[in-house]
């Protein structure tokens, strides 16, 4: 991305991010949420709309572009990464975003995802994960829960569900965080952060399908009991958690705790200090693994933030060195190389 | 008859030499220096590398021999020759394969220190073929090429095994001293690419020169060939294969039209090379794109074309089936793209490194939904160059994907080219789209392309995508009368490219009994049979085609002026239905896929059998 211009200069409002095609997802749906968060982060980038580009795949949330004023591209089944690695190669100015489902990203578009990590294909990947296919009308989904009831799975399911985040830091992307959709402030904080990312960033955004998997985050959403279901990372500070603040998470060897603050055992101190920053994967591994626990909170936030050279940049850099070190390539030059004879 | 060094000369019009050995020989590079030599002392050429698709197969097996075939002249050459002249075997696997394509009376040059008991049975051969008396008719000549290529380069500091990798390139100058080739373009070569490696250029050099002498100090011998120059047109020559053609053709319509050039691919034999070539031309601004699977390499084409680039993707059958629905989505997104397909064997995984012309339907029909695509065909190497820059240009003025069909043949044979100049080429027009008045993303011209307005560009911000889109607005629609208008605008728009597209040639009369028609890489063959045909008293007329959705405006006309319409396609007769179906006439077929370019003999025998005999 070139450099930011100044909010006040290019006066956006999320007004200027609203297509005039009418939303069509149903009512209560998660992804209005996104929506309207994504068009409130939008104008305070410092990016002038036409330099944003969305790219989505096939899908409820695959329908985003449409109601974005943006350059956007509603395109095939799980390819979303692929055509928006293009668009980034081909324009390294455009802020290119991804918007996708689980089954989109996880099962037909699991290819292109862990390649677009392990690249760090200078993208914002925001996954909307319902833990089920909602425009074919309800059937597992990648993410859905072992022994999930549906219309393709009567008698329960049998797969073992993926973990987008361990994925996409076993692939190597180099934000990676989570969100959820009844949490707008954080959302937007967190979108705000993938927007501010230079490499891939992919954030998780736990989202209600009210139709075919409502309720899938009740325990995280619902008022009454989420503080106890949600730790909030935040960078330098300690895990803690529950509705008084009484609970935190101390790390034993590999294995997360969660201790009671008030048993007089356990202080502040003890808890687990969370580094985005830190160098290698396994503690972001270990809190992604956290929701495979009954037994604790979900972290929501930014697990993991790396910094390396982005293979945008790279091919930009080597065409760049080349050119300085050969000069530009002259084409007549290259058609008569080689070896060549005259006919007279 | 001259004589040289005692020994006669005798002059040929045309000769037909077949490399082969093990895998690991370097028959492929021993053939290619072998061509670029006789390109350089101006013979016209065609060349057939034949190699398996295993790396590096069992040694000594049949299955594991390479070759590379090569026609050369003083005349107009087309193809590589049906059945070689000459053979040279490294080894009796080489041999086994090889002899039955060999000329009755041929010559045979081959490494008698490779007829051992263990080659020999690894061929499967039950007795010495240089002993049983099996190679009578032939003129064979057993050459200790081992034994004296370790006694030539002893004293080059090579190990045992990198000597024997050596000994291609005493069969090379032995090669060249027998059709009279000079040694210094390969002398020059072999400087080029290994100038550090004293050892490696002293090994290369000394069992060239070595086999070359051997040439003219032995007795085995009696007699040299020559042919002479052939005569080509003026101008400045390279010789070229199918592959680098075709990327150079990307890199000059980039030049053209001012796009930089962005390729997503996936390696994929025999198209792989196209991608290796454009990867080298980082200083022509082109970025690559080796691409995690096949429907990625063709997703980031589409998504370069959407950011403004000249899109392109490289593949071969296998690929080309999996980038279908993607191929669909630049058909309704209505995205500048060209697909090149370098068509192999098939079905399935087929023959990889083998030739075939049965991947047409599916370039035509192979999508789902109504889903026209343009079908352009290149008919030799130097013409992949052409064919290249004519699909940019297609697929920027219609804004419509493009696929140009080539093969493994013309891919990767080589003939001499006589190199155009950047300035004698016509500047391809692009019109991007800035004006944010009155903008409507499926707007058309008058060509009934919509605007290409790219991301970056203020007020244009717009949606495309695969649902299907309101003619005019873009907006998504379900309006049925819409989607029968659009589907009917999109195949209008392929066909419209007929007026960019140049009316079918006719060589020969312009009506008669027979009118041999083909497409893409059969050119060489159909064009040396019809040749022999009118040779042999038969009047006939040839016609090939290069664009096959659309079809040239005339070729409907063409086809009603003669009587008979014979069809020679290496696959089971698409054309044939293609024309069957587009202009309700009967076509004769002939039809034959074993992995290589069709035998001109055979063609001509079918004209024969049309026309009834000489006349």
């Amino acid at each position: 991305m070139s450099d930011k211009i100044d909010v006040k200069e290019l006066n956006l409002t999320p007004k200027d991010f609203q297509s005039d095609q009418d939303v069509r997802w149903c009512p209560g749906c998660g992804d209005y949420s996104v929506l309207a968060q994504v068009q409130r982060v939008f104008p305070t980038l410092g990016i002038p709309k036409e330099k944003f580009v969305w790219v989505a795949g096939i899908g409820c949330s695959s329908r985003f572009p449409y109601y974005m004023d943006t350059f956007g591209m509603h395109t095939i089944h799980g390819r979303a990464p692929a055509i928006a690695t293009g668009v980034k190669l081909a324009n390294p100015d455009l802020s290119v975003w991804v918007a996708t489902g689980d089954g989109d990203l996880m099962s037909i578009g699991g290819n292109h995802f862990i390649h677009a990590c392990r690249k760090n294909i200078d993208l914002k990947i925001v996954l909307f994960n319902n833990r089920i296919y909602g425009l074919t009308k309800g059937q597992y989904s990648p993410t859905s829960e072992k022994g999930k009831i549906t219309k393709s799975s009567p008698f329960g399911s049998v797969d073992y569900p993926f973990n987008p985040l361990s994925l996409a830091l076993g692939s190597e992307a180099t934000l990676v965080a989570r969100t959820i959709d009844r949490e707008p402030k954080h959302m937007k904080e967190m979108l705000a952060r993938i927007a501010e990312h230079k490499g891939l960033a992919f954030l998780e955004v736990y989202q209600n399908c009210v139709i075919f998997n409502d309720g899938a985050y009740s325990d995280l959403t619902d008022k009454e009991v989420k503080s106890e279901h949600v730790v909030v990372l935040e960078h330098g500070e300690p895990l803690i958690f529950g509705k008084k603040l009484d609970k935190g998470i101390v790390l034993d060897g590999f294995t997360p705790v969660v201790v009671d603050l008030n048993d007089g055992k356990h202080s502040v101190d003890d808890l687990w200090v969370h580094d985005e920053k830190d160098k290698g994967p396994i503690r972001a591994f270990i809190l992604s693994h956290m929701t495979d626990s009954p037994d604790m909170p979900t972290p929501i936030g930014v697990f993991r933030q790396i910094i390396k050279p982005t293979y945008n940049e790279g091919v930009v850099r080597q065409i760049e060195h080349i050119m300085e070190e050969q000069g530009e390539g002259d084409l007549e030059e290259l058609l008569f190389s080689g070896n060549t004879w005259t006919v007279e | 008859m001259e004589k040289n060094n005692g020994k006669e000369i005798k002059e040929l019009t045309d000769v037909t030499v077949m490399f082969a050995g093990d895998s690991g020989d370097g028959m492929q590079l021993t053939g290619t220096q072998f061509s670029d030599t006789t390109a350089f002392v101006g013979n016209d050429l065609s060349t057939l590398p034949d190699y398996p698709a295993e790396i590096r197969a069992p040694l000594g097996t049949t299955y594991g021999v390479s070759g590379f075939q090569l026609h050369f002249g003083s005349g107009e050459v087309y193809t590589p020759g049906d059945n070689p002249d000459v053979l040279v075997a490294m080894n009796p696997a080489a041999l086994k394969v090889n002899l039955p394509n060999l000329k009755k009376g041929g010559i045979i040059i081959l490494n008698k220190d490779a007829f051992d008991k263990k080659n020999l049975a690894l061929a499967k051969y039950e007795s010495n073929p240089l002993e049983d008396n099996s190679l009578a008719g032939y003129r064979v000549f057993p050459v200790a090429i081992t034994t004296m290529t370790i006694e030539a380069l002893k004293d080059c500091g090579l190990k045992p095994k990198e000597v024997a990798r050596s000994k291609n390139f005493f069969a090379l100058g032995l090669m060249y001293w027998l059709f009279n080739r000079p040694l210094d373009p390969t002398l020059d070569w072999v400087k080029e690419k290994f100038g550090k490696k004293e050892s490696v250029v002293c090994g290369n050099e000394k069992a060239l020169k070595a086999g070359y002498y051997y040439g003219e100090n032995t007795e085995l011998f009696a007699a040299r060939y020559k042919v002479a120059k052939a005569e080509l047109p003026k101008g400045t020559y390279r010789s070229i294969s199918g592959n680098e053609a075709t990327a150079l053709g990307f890199v000059t319509a980039s030049k053209l039209s001012g796009l930089p050039l962005f390729l997503g691919s996936y390696p994929i034999t025999p198209a792989s090379e196209i991608l290796h070539f454009l990867s080298k031309y980082k200083r022509y601004g082109v970025k690559t794109f080796q691409a995690e699977d096949e429907i990625a390499g063709i997703s980031s084409a589409i998504g370069a074309s959407f950011a403004g680039s000249l899109a392109i993707t490289t593949t071969s059958g296998p690929g080309l089936a999996l980038k279908t629905e993607a191929t669909g989505l630049a058909v309704m997104t209505e995205l500048p793209l060209v697909i090149v397909n370098v068509q192999r064997g098939g079905p399935s995984t087929g023959l990889p490194t083998k030739t075939e012309q049965a991947d047409l339907l599916q370039a035509m029909y192979g999508r789902n939904g109504e889903s026209p695509v343009a079908v352009l065909a290149a008919t030799t190497p130097s013409d992949c160059f052409y064919m290249a820059i004519q699909a940019s240009k297609l697929a920027l003025k219609y804004m419509a994907p493009v696929i140009l069909l080539t093969d493994g043949y013309i891919a990767n044979g080589a003939e001499p080219w006589r190199i155009p100049h950047v300035d004698e080429l016509e500047k391809i027009e692009v019109k991007k789209r800035t004006d944010p008045e009155d903008f409507h993303p499926y707007d058309r011209d008058e060509n009934l392309a919509r605007p290409w307005a790219v991301p970056g560009t203020p007020g244009l911000e717009h949606r495309i995508g695969g649902l299907e889109k309101a003619n005019i607005t873009g907006n998504v629609s379900y309006v049925p009368e819409n989607h029968d208008l659009m589907c009917r605008l999109r195949a209008e728009k392929i066909e419209r490219m007929q007026n960019d597209i140049p009316d079918l040639e006719i060589d020969g009369d312009p009506e008669g009994e027979l009118l041999v028609l083909g497409w893409g890489g059969t050119y060489g063959s159909i064009t040396e049979a019809v040749n022999a045909a009118r040779r042999a008293g038969h009047t006939v007329s040839r016609a090939h085609l290069k664009y096959i959705n659309p079809f040239p405006k005339n070729l409907g006309e063409v086809l009603s002026k003669f009587d008979n319409i014979l069809i020679p396609e290496i696959n089971l007769g698409q054309l044939a239905k293609v024309i069957r179906d587009r202009y309700l006439i009967h076509v004769i077929q002939f039809n034959k896929m074993r992995g290589l370019p069709l035998k001109t003999y055979e063609i001509t025998e079918k004209i024969a059998e049309i026309l009834g005999g000489a006349k």
